[in-house]
């Protein structure tokens, strides 16, 4: 008796947490069919489905479901919003930056942190520090001097901000390296070093493998932070040769005054893609990461 | 070991070190003298004391900012934790289904603020329509649709977070609770809740520090419309920075404040709940 209560119970569960799933998702999947639709369609019928010939006069489940006028354009939204943003080149830029910042700061700050924690001094430990106490730092603090350096020394290009990026995303990923790094028993280096090996052979060929699932999860938190960052690459970058997606989207509002919301929705669609295409290729490290990374920060 | 690493110290740190002194140490250092300074770029830099400080005081837009900043914190960090925690409880309980309704929940929080931004902006200005109304007609529907946004964006991860916490429950401890006849109500109050505080440490410090620095959001959803009334502190220093010529001195103060204001608010934060939470 109670034993069926209980999976009665647990059905309900499963369709009550179905319906809010699909509720959660609505958002991207309103923004997707508004991307097919005419402009003036979507800012006065945001929620009905694009349609071909208006339900103007049809029934009331018609009205309801599809916009009043015709609105379907197909691809235009696409096409035009490619064009005013110049949409692949921000994509490949966005990518070039957030690839190439990960992999520079996975390989420098793993270095930097496994030094830190086995050589014990006043230097490394000021350092460490600082890593540290630059989590908590809030962008604005440091925005307008960092954006004049940037420039001071040329860096304004998807180059440039690689090194910005290191220097900006040091603290955390020092921080949870060390942490990492503690767990991992000296008496693995010992014997690599009594075996001849130099300490650049045993970091690269026994502690960076041990370190891997470290990696990842710095990584995904860098990966996740670039990616969608706007105000730094904004302030840094010569924004008339390069564009990342956010500020392409960004430019889309500032640049025309009042925002095309077709093209708008086109970009939103083509911004949230990759993301999911990541999301559904990574989603373990990605989940994994989430954890480790709290539970050290 | 010690002393062989310890050669190698240009190789290992050096790199970080010179892009971290860069792009952190100098331009923070730089940043709070710059805060007592009059300046349109570094080099112009006139040395005046604290009238940029003083000179915040006059400006209405930044209280207005702290007020509304603190008050959309409270808010989000209470509604985002009880939701979190609630649907983390509901996806341990080993129902069908549990890794896609988690992997749904999750998957906002990998899309970035602008973006975000733009897509609740079209939602809520299509409810709104129907009142005839738009998100900046008035301050408080961009201050309940950036909490929405930020429920949405965030509930994920701290779910994530809540889960992993419940899940290393030890079997036993329920088991014996259960034993002593406890009922759901008094399990979850006197076991869970207490074996999962520094999961609830996490997740009040994490999106308490996201909440108050929020920054992209904010600009994409209302970018502070009407009159700077929905802005946030963040957005509030931007603007100032960047809006009115002649104020970066003053953007930089206010920089500054918020910087102490943060760091006030972590160390806070962390020391009265790692306080309650259960020695192991």
């Amino acid at each position: 008796m109670k034993k069926g209560r209980k999976a009665k119970h647990a059905k309900l569960l499963t369709a009550v947490l179905s319906i809010i799933s699909v509720i959660w998702i609505m958002p991207i999947l309103i923004v997707l069919q508004n991307s097919f639709k005419k402009k003036t369609s979507i800012s006065r019928e945001p929620f009905q489905l694009a349609s071909t010939i208006g339900s103007e006069g049809q029934n009331a489940f018609n009205r309801l479901l599809f916009t009043s006028r015709k609105s379907f354009v197909g691809l235009e939204n696409y096409v035009n919003g490619i064009q005013k943003t110049g949409f692949f080149k921000a994509f490949a830029d966005s990518l070039f930056i957030t690839v190439f910042s990960v992999f520079l700061i996975i390989l420098c700050t793993s270095m930097c942190g496994w030094y830190l924690s086995r050589v014990k001094n006043k230097i490394t430990k000021t350092i460490y520090y600082f890593c540290v106490f630059s989590m908590i730092i809030p962008f604005q603090m440091v925005m307008f001097t960092l954006s004049k350096m940037a420039d001071i020394l040329h860096l304004g290009n998807p180059i440039g901000i690689i090194f910005v990026y290191l220097g900006f995303g040091a603290g955390l990923a020092v921080f949870m390296f060390c942490g990492f790094v503690k767990g991992i028993p000296l008496e693995i280096e010992e014997a690599a070093m009594i075996d001849g090996c130099n300490p650049l052979q045993t970091f690269f060929g026994v502690v960076l493998p041990i370190l891997k699932p470290t990696c990842i999860t710095v990584a995904i938190l860098q990966t996740m932070w670039i990616w969608n960052d706007y105000l730094l690459p904004y302030l840094v970058l010569n924004i008339k040769k390069y564009k990342t997606i956010p500020i392409a989207i960004q430019y889309l509002k500032g640049g025309y005054g009042s925002i095309d919301m077709g093209a708008m929705m086109a970009m939103l669609v083509l911004a949230v893609i990759p993301i999911i295409v990541f999301y559904i290729a990574c989603q373990k490290y990605i989940i994994e990461g989430v954890v480790a990374g709290a539970v050290k920060g | 070991m010690e002393k062989s690493i310890k050669k190698y110290f240009p190789v290992f740190v050096l790199p970080t070190l010179v892009a971290f002194t860069l792009f952190f140490l100098i331009p923070f250092l730089l940043g709070i003298y710059l805060s007592f300074c009059n300046f349109t770029t570094i080099t112009d830099a006139k040395f005046i004391g604290i009238s940029n400080y003083l000179k915040i005081f006059q400006d209405a837009t930044f209280f207005h900012a702290l007020w509304y900043t603190a008050l959309f914190t409270v808010v989000s960090v209470i509604t985002i934790n009880v939701f979190a925690f609630a649907v983390a409880l509901l996806l341990t309980k080993g129902i069908r289904g549990t890794n896609l309704f988690r992997t749904v929940f999750f998957m906002p929080n990998l899309i970035g603020g602008i973006v975000l931004g733009y897509i609740w902006q079209l939602i809520i200005n299509g409810i709104l329509l129907h009142f005839d109304k738009t998100l900046t007609y008035s301050s408080s529907y961009g201050f309940w649709g950036l909490v929405i946004l930020m429920n949405w964006q965030q509930i994920g991860y701290m779910m994530i977070i809540y889960i992993a916490g419940i899940q290393s429950i030890p079997g036993e401890l329920l088991e014996a609770a259960r034993m002593d006849g406890a009922t759901n109500g008094q399990i979850l109050k006197n076991v869970t809740l207490p074996m999962v505080m520094p999961s609830i440490t996490i997740c009040t410090f994490l999106t308490m520090t996201n909440s108050f620095k929020l920054f992209d959001q904010n600009l994409a959803l209302t970018a502070g419309n009407p009159s700077n009334k929905s802005e946030l502190l963040a957005l509030n220093i931007f603007n100032t920075f960047y809006g009115r010529t002649g104020w970066e001195g003053v953007g930089q103060a206010k920089a500054v404040i918020f910087f102490l204001l943060v760091a006030l608010i972590a160390l806070v934060q962390l020391n009265i709940t790692r306080r309650k939470e259960v020695q192991q």
